[in-house]
Formats: C-alpha cells, sequence, structure tokens
C-alpha cells in the first residue's frame, strides 16, 4: 500500500506582467510562445503524484521549468495557478507562518551550489535545520553527528565549508536535510556541480540512503543517466510541459514522443534496461520428459545447437546437439543424464550491465529464470547486442522487404516476438524503443 | 538670462528652516543635550588622562586588531603628534569624530538594512543619499547653525549628515550580494525573516558592513575638520587659523595630525572587519583543505 506524500495539481507559473491573463490564454488552448506578451510562463498545467518512500525525478533541459517546479513545491515561488498538496495540507493556501512550519514538518531541499552557511562548521550546519525547528543544542548536534556518520564526513564535523571539496560540500547539503527529518526531500541539481566520478558516487550513495531511511525524494536533474539510474519514476518537462512520466524503462522503452525518443537515445541503457526488458520467449525448450530423442526433434526443426531443458517449465539445464547424437548413438533415451545443469542463469530484474559478463562467457543464450526457476525468456547474444546498440529489432518501417520478413518471423523468435507484442510496456516483449518511437510518429 | 524668472528656493528653504527652529524647538535641545553629553563625556575619557596613557590603550588596540606592525606606526605617530605639541586638539577631534561615526552608524546600518529588504524604500533612500553625498560639505553648516547656534553640536550634527552615505550604502549593497541561495536555503527550511536576518545575511554581509563603518569614521573625520568653522573645537580650529593667517607652519602640523589619527583609525577598523569575519577556530580535527574528493580514511 502506497500512500500519497505530495501532490501537484495542475501548476502553473507565469513570470511578467500579465500572469493570470497568461494563465487563462494558456487554458484556454494558447501556446507558449502566443501568451508571451502577457508573461513568460515558466510551468504550464504540471500534475504529478509523488508516493511516499519512492525517487521522483524530474527532468528537462535548461529552461523547461524544472527549477520552478521544485520551488513551487516548498511555496519558496508561489503558483500563478493550481495547487500543491502536502501530506493534506495546502501549500498554495498556507499562510506564512503555516507555510513555515510544513518546511519545518515535511520538506527539506539540497541545492545545486550546496548553499552552506560558509561561517559555521559542518556541523553546525548539518544540524541547522534542526536548530530552525528549535531542537535543543546537545539533541541536535547528536542527531547531526549521526547523520554525518552515514555520508562519511564524521571526523570533518568541525570543519568549515570551505576546506571541503564539492562532493563533500553536497554530503553537508544532503546531511543538513536529511537531519531535518523531514519525510520529503527536494533536491534541485543536487549533482550537477560535481565532477562525473563524484557525481556517480554521490548518487549510489543516495540511493543507499533512501533505502536505509525511506525518504520521498523529488530530484531536478537535466542528466538523463542520472535521472534514469535515481528514479523509480521520471516525469519529462520540455517548455514547462511534462510531456511524459513513468519509469525509466517505460520511458526508454516507450518514449511519448519524438522529443522524448531523441532525448533517450544517448542515454546508458545497459544501466537502465532490466533482462526482462530484453528478452525473448523461450522457443528452445524441451520437456525433460520428452527424452533425447525429443530433444533431437526441437535441434532438428529449429536448427539450432542447443536447447533447454525444462521440467514442468522449471529449468533444468541446458542439453547440446553434441551430447544428444552421442546419447542417441549410445542408445541413451533419458535425457536427464545428458543435461548440463550448470548451465548461466540471471533474474529478471538483473540490469543488462551486469549480464553482459556472463553473456560473453557462453555460447548459448542467457536463461532468465525467477524464483522458483521457472523458464521466463531468454537472451541471445544478439539481443543483448542489439539492446546495447539500440538496433531495432524489426524493420517495419521499411515495407519493402515485408514478404521476407513475415518468412523469417517463423524462424527468428526475436522478429517474432516483436511482431506480436506492439505494446512494449509487457515485460515479455522484446524492448525495442525505436519500434515504439516510428509507431509514435507515422512517417 | 530670463527677466523676472526666478525660483525662490532660497527663500523657501529660510522660511522653512524657520519655520522648523519654531515647532521643533524643544527637539533640537534635546538633541542638542544628548550630543553635547556625549562628546563631554568621550571627550573627558580622552583628555583627562595623561597622555602616555592613552597611547598605550591605542597602541595595544592596534596590537590585538593587527599585530605589532600597526602598533609601533601607531605609537610613532601619536608621539609626533605630542611633538607637534597638537595632543589636545588631536584628542577633541578624535572625540567629535567618533561621537559622530557612532551615531551615524547607528541610523545607517538599520537604514541599509530596510534598504535591503523593501525595493521601495531602497527607491527612496537611494536618491537621499546622493543628495547628501555630494552636497558640498560646508552647505550642511549653515542650516546647522541656524538650528543649534554654533559650537559642538551643529559640527557633529552636519558630520553625521555627510558620513552616513557610504554606511546605509555598503550595508544595503552588502545585504542584498548575499548569496541568494544560502538565504534561499534559510527559507526552505522554514526560517523565520528575522531569523535569515541575523544568521544569514548579517553574518555574510559583514564584510561589505565594516567597510561601510570605515568609510562612515573615514568621512567623519574629515568633515570634523570642516565642522570647525562653525565653533567644534579640535584640530580644525588651528587649520583654519593657518589659513587666515597664512601660517604654513601650523597649518602643517595640524593636517599632520589629522592625517595620523585617519591612518591609525582607517587601520585599525579594517583590521577589526577582517578578524571578524570568523571566530577563532581549533585546528585540530581537519587536515590540509580538500584535495581529496573523499576522507583518506573513510
Amino acid at each position: 500500500m502506497s500512500e500519497t506524500a505530495l501532490e501537484a495539481r495542475n501548476l502553473y507559473k507565469v513570470f511578467g506582467k500579465n500572469p493570470n491573463q497568461a494563465v487563462r490564454r494558456l487554458k484556454a488552448g494558447q501556446s507558449r510562445n502566443e501568451v508571451l506578451d502577457a508573461g513568460t510562463a515558466a510551468v504550464i498545467d504540471a500534475s504529478f503524484t509523488v508516493q511516499r518512500g519512492e525517487i521522483f525525478v524530474i527532468m528537462g533541459l535548461s529552461g523547461s521549468g524544472k527549477s520552478t517546479i521544485i520551488r513551487m513545491l516548498n511555496g519558496l515561488l508561489t503558483p500563478t495557478d493550481g495547487d500543491v498538496v502536502i501530506q493534506g495540507h495546502s501549500v498554495t493556501e498556507a499562510s506564512a507562518a503555516e507555510l513555515r512550519g510544513i518546511r519545518r514538518r515535511s520538506v527539506s531541499m539540497v541545492f545545486q551550489h550546496f548553499a552552506l552557511l560558509p561561517h559555521r562548521t559542518v556541523i553546525d550546519n548539518a544540524a541547522y535545520a534542526l536548530e530552525i525547528q528549535g531542537v535543543g543544542r546537545d539533541s541536535r548536534l547528536a542527531q547531526a553527528r549521526e547523520i554525518l556518520d552515514k555520508v562519511g564526513l564524521s571526523q570533518w564535523a568541525d570543519s568549515y565549508p570551505d576546506e571541503l571539496s564539492g562532493g563533500m560540500r553536497q554530503r553537508v547539503g544532503l546531511a543538513r536535510a536529511l537531519t531535518a527529518g523531514t519525510d520529503i526531500l527536494l533536491m534541485d541539481e543536487a549533482f550537477s556541480a560535481l565532477d562525473p566520478l563524484i557525481r556517480r558516487e554521490m548518487q549510489e550513495q543516495l540511493v543507499e540512503l533512501q533505502q536505509e531511511l525511506g525518504r520521498t525524494i523529488i530530484f531536478i536533474t537535466h542528466d538523463l543517466n542520472e535521472a534514469m539510474f535515481l528514479g523509480d519514476r521520471i516525469a519529462v518537462m520540455r517548455d514547462g510541459r511534462i510531456v511524459q512520466q513513468g519509469t525509466p524503462e517505460e520511458i526508454l522503452t516507450d518514449p511519448a514522443n519524438d522529443y522524448v525518443a531523441q532525448f533517450v537515445q544517448d542515454v546508458d541503457r545497459t544501466r537502465v534496461l532490466t533482462a526482462s526488458a530484453v528478452m525473448e520467449p523461450p522457443h528452445l525448450t524441451t520437456p525433460i520428459s520428452a527424452g533425447v530423442r525429443g530433444a533431437l526433434r526441437v535441434l532438428r526443426e529449429q536448427q539450432a545447437s542447443s536447447v533447454f531443458a525444462v521440467d514442468n517449465n522449471r529449468l533444468v539445464g541446458v542439453v547440446t546437439d553434441r551430447a544428444v547424437i552421442r546419447a542417441v548413438k549410445a542408445g541413451q533415451t533419458d535425457l536427464r543424464a545428458i543435461v548440463d545443469t550448470s548451465v548461466l542463469t540471471v533474474g529478471p530484474d538483473d540490469l543488462l550491465t551486469d549480464i553482459v559478463e556472463r553473456a560473453v562467457e557462453t555460447s548459448v543464450p542467457l536463461a532468465v529464470i525467477d524464483g522458483n526457476r521457472r523458464l521466463v525468456g531468454v537472451i541471445p547474444r544478439v539481443t543483448l547486442l542489439a539492446a546495447f546498440g539500440n538496433v531495432p529489432a524489426t524493420t517495419r518501417e521499411m515495407p519493402i522487404i515485408q514478404t521476407p520478413i513475415e518468412m523469417v518471423a517463423q524462424f527468428t523468435p526475436l522478429v517474432d516476438a516483436a511482431a506480436n507484442a506492439p505494446a512494449m510496456a509487457a515485460p515479455e516483449a522484446v524492448a525495442s524503443p525505436d519500434v515504439a518511437a516510428t509507431e509514435g510518429n507515422p512517417a | 538670462m530670463i527677466d523676472g524668472f526666478r525660483i525662490p528656493l532660497g527663500l523657501w528653504v529660510k522660511a522653512f528652516i524657520g519655520w522648523v527652529t519654531d515647532t521643533l524647538g524643544g527637539l533640537f535641545d534635546f538633541i542638542a543635550l544628548v550630543f553635547t553629553g556625549l562628546y563631554d563625556g568621550v571627550a573627558w575619557v580622552l583628555t583627562s588622562p595623561p597622555f602616555w596613557v592613552i597611547i598605550l590603550v591605542v597602541v595595544a588596540l592596534s596590537f590585538w586588531a593587527k599585530g605589532w606592525k600597526l602598533a609601533l606606526g601607531a605609537a610613532l605617530g601619536l608621539v609626533a603628534i605630542v611633538g607637534v605639541d597638537q595632543w589636545e586638539k588631536a584628542m577633541q577631534t578624535l572625540a567629535l569624530t567618533l561621537v559622530a561615526a557612532f551615531i551615524a552608524i547607528i541610523i545607517a546600518i538599520p537604514l541599509g538594512i530596510w534598504a535591503a529588504r523593501s525595493q521601495q524604500v531602497s527607491a527612496v533612500v537611494r536618491p537621499i543619499l546622493d543628495f547628501l553625498q555630494t552636497m558640498p560639505a560646508f552647505v550642511y553648516l549653515i542650516p546647522a547653525i541656524f538650528l543649534f547656534s554654533v559650537g559642538v553640536v551643529p559640527g557633529i550634527v552636519a558630520t553625521i549628515l555627510f558620513a552616513v552615505a557610504p554606511g546605509v550604502r555598503l550595508t544595503e549593497l552588502g545585504i542584498r550580494g548575499v548569496d541568494a541561495e544560502v538565504v534561499e536555503a534559510g527559507h526552505a527550511f522554514g526560517a523565520t525573516p528575522r531569523r535569515i536576518l541575523r544568521q544569514i545575511q548579517l553574518p555574510l554581509a559583514m564584510p561589505s558592513i565594516m567597510a561601510g563603518v570605515n568609510q562612515v569614521i573615514m568621512l567623519s573625520l574629515s568633515m570634523v575638520v570642516i565642522a570647525s568653522m562653525v565653533g567644534a573645537p579640535g584640530l580644525g580650529k588651528d587649520i583654519i587659523q593657518a589659513l587666515s593667517r597664512i601660517d604654513i607652519g601650523l597649518g602643517f602640523e595640524a593636517g599632520l595630525s589629522v592625517v595620523i589619527i585617519a591612518m591609525i583609525l582607517d587601520r585599525v577598523t579594517g583590521a577589526l572587519g577582517q578578524t571578524r569575519k570568523r571566530p577563532a577556530r581549533a585546528s585540530a580535527s581537519a587536515p590540509a583543505p580538500a584535495a581529496a574528493s573523499v576522507p583518506a580514511n573513510n
């Protein structure tokens, strides 16, 4: 059961001469450029819901309105129209004092350029939020020390921020927000000012901390890789509008429009896609009860060199053509005797980046099995390579060679699966972002 | 010239000053009382002990603020003032400067804070400051005489008017210049505006504010000398006397004394502005400024 931590309802923010008029016209269907004379629309009709304990990433290029959105969530900016509800309290309608109360109790923030108090030590910075909340000195320093310990800065507690590197300063920023004890953390381009290695380290640490502390995190970034790595769900923004919301996989495999498709083109897919997103239905299987002869028939029919032996849908192992022929010659009938049970397997939620190594080591396709050793799919090496290279698994946009495709489709599960599963959301479906991209764009 | 076109601005100002003197006489008497009292008190502290006591105190202050070089310089300068027989007048000038600068700062910093927090206040204050800063200094003396007659008080009032501007400006500038993200952080954690001012804006604006304080003191000193034209005591009297008699020797001695006091005041207040930036800290915990991104023994 998930509960809502924060809800944004039809947020608008227009800067300029006549914001309300601009919102009226935007609602009437005018575009961002058409209302320029009334004001600059930074955020247009943004709605989303963030569940407790999830990392919700808002991603977009600079100028897309993401920083404006995050500042409306805790009332640093007042929306021109729409509402933000945090744990049942409206931020928009709160008085100044109520707003301070919401910020103290419910929402803390991490800033792009750290925003530490340069005249205070690391521990005093980390304890700052508690100081504002009115927590006594000893108690707040103890809590701050605990969090500093978690982010690995305990021995720097008495240093000043300008004695720390960028990554360490941002850890202080993170510690300050975590120490506040609020359920929601707003992170505004929190890692963008850090160099790439440190950024990766911070991302991993954030995920760890989030798993440990179970906070709700709303993370703003312009870096898609970061969004994909951190986000349980991602909202992609463009020109003030949220153009797509979904899990990283949904966004990668089923981009809502050309813009998103172009955006996700360069993403490091191996860190986002899981085995279940690229795997194909297991065609090369033979029941263990079918015996050696059954295995031989499958191998011949499918013109393959190996086949997975399954027992009641559970994977037993792999049988190679050589072993089958040898067994047939020797007059053996029991398939169990010749099954190689040391076959390499992966779980459906394993990231591609983690299964590459195993795929290289073996010539048979990787078997994807669930917790009960049920064979849910296979990943031939070619599929893996296609996923890495973002190569389309079908050529449907080229109707000239339709007939050969259909012919091939009978024999190759790869094309088959893609053709049969146009809805890419299903995990069994072959992952092919470009299929979806071309569907969305009838060229 | 256009015949018959003449704006009687001078008459109006005169009438206004006359009206002010009549209606607010009690207030001005009160101000005069306070200023005279302040000046007498400070002047008594500076002139009644023997000169070497004051020199020792100033040297100690210089040493504490900056170090032995400034202390040595201050000692030599003050002895030189004694040597040219300007000690008492120099102390009167110093007393006038301190009183005027103190009052100017008390006015300037809150006004600067207010201007930094409100665009309207800033818009009103700015032209007034321009006016105060560019009006020739002597002009302030005239209404001051009207309101307070001659003596110490018109000198102090004119000095405050002349010196207050940079204090306001640099306070406003300093607070407006505080990193917006840090102020935003204060808001984001639910701090009240008062707390943000006290814990974030003022400490971070302190270098700029202290530069303003320094400027107020320096301008006060230069104006206090001019204020001797309306009867304020101190080195200015000798300088004006020297001017009227074309007495180069006296003029130089008194002028040099002003310069020495100015330099000591400037260096000491400047050094205070810098040392206030960060409290003394235990250097036990942190090794060299972080070149490594991760704590070494983590």
